[in-house]
């Protein structure tokens, strides 16, 4: 039998998996926008299971919420991305170094 | 409570969406309507200002209105935290076009998204349910991030965007999770449901949920152990919108923090007034201890955002009536300030009309331009915190307020850590005043960004005491108004 534990467990993995790939990745900066949806994508997840095990509606309408963010953000992500890489034509991840202090 | 009365509460985000979407339209289809648009951005934006004052006058209103079925909150803290925001954006607006005329990259889009902006900001101090809360800060975040890329030919803008909205995106995520963790663990997204939900026990889970919350909000408000974006995106980003993101975010993200401390989580405060201190005291002594040594004048200010951020998160820490109102008083006088310093850095020019950016630019600047470099004087003297100055009052109220709070330790190191800080601002003092020119600054700056200058000069110069009394008061009632839904 399948229950919410497993799903919070799930969602877990994806959400750490989405965090260990934003810094643990040194080489494309598109990879960090996939490990961003992954991200939302767990906590996606876990919204939906705690819907349905609390039988309560709110937490699958909060899930359609985090979609259409979550779409308007990779958009955003990548018209930043487009106008960076026409300055510096790379998207490597070490190639953003400019700014230090 | 009928929809026509939700809609008189929120008329001033609805102002703002609406002269947004106009001016969408009219930046696609006129030609050089930046100036129009910056103008009808300005008015909406004053329209918006005058509304939350009638709303916080207003007697009838004196409890506070629930909107959309307890979604959006209308009280005195979410309005004050407003007219804060509103404001601050005006002045923002208002000391840009010139920036980016220079370069010819002024365009319409950018009061709207401002307004778009401002839509989010408001949306975050009002909002009393974890829905709402999360789209109001996307809306503002998203539109932060392209502001932070808003010069597009130019290389650290573009970085500085990509690493706001990197480090952004992944807050969001976190303080996501932890909203899902607290729905799943509550069976609500409603902060009276969490609050009656949390009264009798935090099971770990919960506890998960609010820390991974208070991590992502620390990353907003850039408290240390998360703010090692803020240098970096302080320095590249173009100046006004420095000055935009040290200012009227800010306040958006301390105001909804301090609500969601208070009223979701503030049948637990045990269990976030320990995060709340440490990042406080962390906050303040890596603020006072990373300028030192900067170079750059934009990363300076943003070390000085993050000190003052500590100072802040002081009053939240102590989660009584008198630190919420010492917040609100050290926001309104921190709005000031840094506002008043980022329009004097983006004063400073030289004859070609390039910024001057670093310690070694303004070198002599008192010789050049004597009343800019004592305005500049003032400001850091006031965000030091000595005492003619205005900004004294704000780590004064701030200070009280933990020590009626039995926080002497944390009150102690704060203190310490400010006198550290003084270091970098009287520096500021030493190089105009003491060390001999090195490059020639224009004399002339355009009087939009004076009347800023002057009037954030004037609330921190000692005139500003005038205003403690009203401030009090106003302050008092918003934490009240923050209290009694307990």
């Amino acid at each position: 039998m399948i229950g919410i534990e497993h799903y919070i467990v799930v969602s877990a993995i994806l959400f750490v998996l989405g965090v260990v790939g934003i810094f643990l990745n040194r080489k494309n900066i598109i990879i960090i926008l996939m490990a961003i949806e992954l991200i939302l994508l767990a906590v996606n997840l876990n919204l939906v299971a705690f819907s349905a095990f609390l039988g309560d509606l709110t937490g699958q309408i909060f899930a359609m919420f985090v979609l259409a963010v979550a779409a308007s953000e990779a958009a955003i992500g990548l018209a930043i991305l487009v106008i960076y890489f026409r300055g510096r034509g790379t998207i490597a991840v070490d190639s953003v170094d400019r700014l230090k202090g | 409570m009928d929809y026509a009365a939700s809609f008189y509460i929120i008329a001033p985000e609805l102002m703002l969406t609406g002269a947004a979407l106009i001016l969408l339209l009219v930046a696609a289809w006129v030609r050089d309507a930046a100036k129009l648009a910056t103008i009808a951005a300005v008015v909406a934006l004053f329209g918006a200002t005058f509304w939350t004052g009638h709303l916080l006058l207003d007697p009838s209103f004196d409890q506070g209105a629930d909107a959309f079925g307890g979604l959006y909150r209308m009280d005195d803290f979410g309005s004050v935290a407003k007219l804060l925001i509103y404001l601050a954006t005006i002045a923002c607006l208002v000391v840009t076009p010139r920036f980016f005329d220079r370069r010819g990259a002024y365009r319409a889009e950018y009061p709207v998204l401002l307004l778009l902006n401002a839509v989010g900001m408001g949306m975050m101090v009002s909002a009393v349910d974890l829905m709402t809360l999360y789209i109001g800060l996307e809306l503002s975040s998203l539109s932060s991030y392209v502001l932070a890329s808003f010069l597009r030919d130019d290389t650290k803008s573009s970085e500085a965007g990509l690493k706001y909205f990197i480090l952004g995106a992944l807050a969001s995520g976190i303080i996501l999770y932890g909203m899902s963790l607290v729905y799943g663990f509550s069976g609500s997204t409603q902060y009276a449901g969490i609050r009656l939900a949390f009264a009798d026990g935090l099971s770990t889970g919960a506890l998960f949920g609010v820390v991974f919350v208070l991590a992502g909000l620390a990353f907003k408000i850039a408290a240390v152990p998360f703010h090692m974006w803020t240098p970096d995106v302080y320095e590249g980003a173009p100046t006004p919108v420095t000055a935009f993101f040290a200012s009227a975010p800010k306040v958006a993200a301390v105001a909804m923090l301090v609500r969601m401390a208070i009223d979701a989580f503030g049948a637990q405060i045990d269990a976030w007034q320990q995060i709340v201190i440490f990042a406080a005291m962390a906050s303040i002594v890596v603020g006072a201890l990373g300028a030192i040594g900067q170079e750059n004048l934009k990363r300076v200010l943003a070390y000085s955002s993050i000190n003052n951020v500590g100072f802040i998160l002081i009053g939240l820490a102590a989660a009584t009536p008198s630190g919420v109102s010492a917040v609100l008083i050290y926001l309104a006088i921190y709005v000031a300030m840094t506002i008043g310093a980022f329009v004097a850095v983006l004063m400073l020019r030289d004859r070609d009309g390039e910024q001057l950016e670093t310690f070694t630019d303004i070198a002599g600047l008192s010789t050049v331009r004597p009343a800019l470099a004592l305005s500049v004087a003032m400001l850091m003297f006031s965000l030091a915190g000595i005492p003619p100055l205005f900004g004294f009052w704000g780590k004064f109220v701030v200070f009280q307020a933990a020590v009626q709070a039995d926080m002497l330790v944390l009150a102690a190191i704060g203190i310490a850590a400010s006198v550290i800080g003084a270091f970098y601002y009287i520096k500021f003092v030493k190089v105009m005043f003491f060390d001999e020119p090195v490059r020639e600054a224009e004399i002339h700056s355009p009087a939009g960004h004076w009347v800023v200058l002057g009037i954030c000069v004037l609330i921190i110069s000692p005139l500003g005491y005038l205003l403690t009394p009203w401030l009090g008061a106003i302050a008092d009632s918003a934490a009240a108004a923050l209290f009694t839904v307990v």
